[in-house]
């Protein structure tokens, strides 16, 4: 479950940005839509700790994020988030196995190579575990940091523009995987975009529509 | 951990060609101060081995560093002879507590053959790993090395070459019997043939119709090593001995002095080299690490989403700073002792002081130290760079 309770942020050179209070529930799908600049990115941001809240409180699962002190906010992204970027940032110098071995090894805790070998598997991605992100096809190395987002069972699960720049079959195809590998991990799925094709897909969405002016309903 | 240091691994050497150059630079910059640290220590420890509580050597008139050298080391041609009789008269010298004669004029296979007493070899504390010493006249005892580049042995007979060369006439005449070969000390022993005086008299006295008192007067011995009875020798007989006719006193602990220092100019120059080799590796090393961090921004933001805290990721710069120096320290020490072994090999060719690769010098550990630490210093600033990473930027433009 994500809470938004009275969350706002001041940047220190910038506009002042405040969200409306709102309830997600585990396992629900929150789309935050919004023009650019509206506060998509901070709030992801203050989603997954990234940011302090100038005021107000995010609360995921309970816990209230910006009152964790730094190390526990990277112990906490590590075992209850998930990060799908719009440029999937797979690193380009590792294999796709070892992509995703990286969520284990940034929490300091042993590898699962089944965990890994099983996902690959669930996303037709079998026999690709060797090559490099260059080799993969687009849609291949969406489903990989996708993969890389879920390995851990993560409690939310965060998309920024997960659909930009994809054809609508491929589109629809990445918002199914979403949903599908949330719906897995019972994760609260957060959608950030300004894509409308989104909106249309996943019509039980609970939206959040951020404005520019930093006033936002929801 | 292991994981951190597999992912640094990986890291390093996506950009191979970077990582080769940086490798490159490292190992040689190592190597040569591996280099320096083990011919420098080697050759002091054979220096500090031969002068073995030689005080004072005394040769014929001429150059002390080249008595020192023909006498302690056998390095240099001798400058000429000197009487017999100024043994004894060293001897009865009150400051001189012991005097060694030894005389030179052949060799075999290129290795002095050296006469002398006893006392030689109780100087360097020489014992024999077959046979005995010598006892009569053209009996001859090996130094280890002699023994086995020449393949003789106890009972084998030869004749040595007149001079100290090898490629002098052979005293075919005058054959020498082998009667013991010495343990391996270390020390110029080693690389000797070891006789009494009455032998290379015998080898080089002709046809002598001279009647005894006559012939022993006229009997002459290279070189005396001489050690002192107490301090006060140094201060009064080099001045008694130089004030000798055709005499010259030659002071090793002065004379390697100067030798060392000459040698040591090399070796600076050599350190030198090495110092601004590690230097250029630790700055290509600081850019190579720099561009990585500003290139892998994405990756190493996206670390810290997946949870790891800024020390794992700046730990992540600096272990793969620490892999290239721990591979170069590998590199860097095989090739220092290469070199030292290919040294080694060329000083056993020209019977000089033995130098080998196989040896390992405690100041050594220096090296990796001095690579870990040189890796650590250059990687600070991309670490700090990365420990102080903005991760919003995998965010869409947060400001």
């Amino acid at each position: 479950m994500i809470e938004l309770l009275g969350l706002s942020y001041h940047y220190r050179d910038g506009p002042d940005l405040s969200f409306a209070d709102l309830s997600a529930p585990a396992g629900s799908t929150l789309l935050v839509r919004g023009a650019s600049g509206a506060g998509k990115s901070t709030l992801l941001a203050l989603m997954a700790g990234l940011l302090t809240p100038s005021a107000g409180q995010v609360r995921v699962g309970g816990v209230d994020v910006g009152a964790l002190s730094p190390r526990q906010r990277d112990a906490w992204r590590g075992a209850h988030l998930g990060f799908v970027p719009q440029r999937l940032h797979l690193s380009a110098a590792l294999s796709v196995a070892d992509n995703l071995a990286l969520p284990y090894v940034c929490a300091a805790e042993p590898v699962q190579p089944a965990r890994i070998a099983e996902l690959l598997e669930r996303l037709g991605l079998q026999g690709l575990a060797a090559r490099r992100p260059h080799q993969l096809s687009v849609g291949q190395a969406q489903r990989v940091a996708l993969a890389r987002a879920v390995l851990r069972g993560p409690s939310v699960l965060l998309a920024d523009e997960p659909t930009a720049s994809l054809y609508d079959e491929a589109a629809g195809e990445a918002l199914q995987l979403l949903t599908e590998l949330a719906a897995l991990s019972r994760a609260t799925l957060v959608l950030a975009t300004h894509d409308a094709r989104v909106a249309q897909a996943l019509p039980q969405a609970q939206l959040l529509q951020l404005n520019k002016a930093a006033v936002c309903s929801a | 951990m292991f994981r951190l240091i597999a992912l640094a691994w990986r890291y390093l050497w996506s950009q191979p060609l970077t990582a080769a150059l940086n490798l490159l630079l490292l190992s040689l910059g190592l190597g040569a101060i591996s280099f320096v640290i083990l011919v420098s220590e080697q050759v002091e420890r054979a220096v500090t081995r031969d002068l073995a509580g030689i005080d004072l050597v005394v040769g014929a008139k001429g150059s002390p560093m080249q008595i020192m050298l023909a006498g302690v080391f056998h390095l240099d041609v001798p400058t000429g002879n000197i009487p017999l009789r100024t043994l004894d008269l060293l001897r009865k010298q009150p400051l001189v507590a012991r005097a060694i004669p030894l005389s030179l004029g052949d060799s075999l296979l290129g290795y002095r053959i050296v006469g002398s007493t006893s006392e030689y070899l109780d100087l360097y504390q020489a014992r024999p790993a077959a046979g005995r010493a010598w006892q009569a006249p053209l009996e001859a005892v090996l130094g280890a090395e002699v023994a086995q580049r020449s393949g003789l042995t106890v009972g084998a007979k030869f004749a040595g070459s007149h001079g100290l060369a090898g490629q002098g006439d052979a005293h075919d005449e005058h054959r020498y019997t082998v009667v013991g070969v010495l343990a391996r000390s270390g020390t110029v022993l080693d690389r000797l043939v070891l006789t009494g005086l009455e032998s290379v008299w015998a080898v080089h006295e002709h046809g002598d119709d001279h009647d005894d008192a006559e012939h022993e007067a006229r009997r002459e011995i290279t070189m005396a090593l001489v050690s002192y009875r107490s301090p006060l020798g140094a201060a009064m007989l080099p001045r008694w001995v130089n004030a000798q006719p055709g005499l010259q006193a030659a002071a090793p602990a002065l004379e390697t002095a100067r030798l060392l220092r000459m040698v040591g100019a090399g070796t600076e120059v050599l350190r030198g080299f090495g110092v601004l080799l590690l230097l250029a590796a630790g700055l290509s090393v600081f850019v190579a690490m720099l561009h990585a961090v500003r290139e892998r921004r994405n990756d190493l933001a996206m670390m810290r989403m997946l949870g790891a805290p800024p020390a794992r990721v700046a730990g992540l710069v600096a272990a793969e700073a620490l892999c290239l120096s721990a591979l170069a320290t590998v590199l860097g020490l095989a090739l220092g002792h290469g070199l030292t072994h290919a040294l080694g090999l060329l000083l056993a060719s020209q019977h000089s002081i033995v130098a080998t690769g196989a040896w390992w010098s405690d100041w050594e550990w220096s090296v990796p130290l001095l690579a870990a630490l040189l890796a650590l210093l250059s990687a600070a600033l991309p670490a700090w760079a990365a420990f102080r990473l903005d991760v919003t930027q995998l965010l869409q433009t947060p400001r």
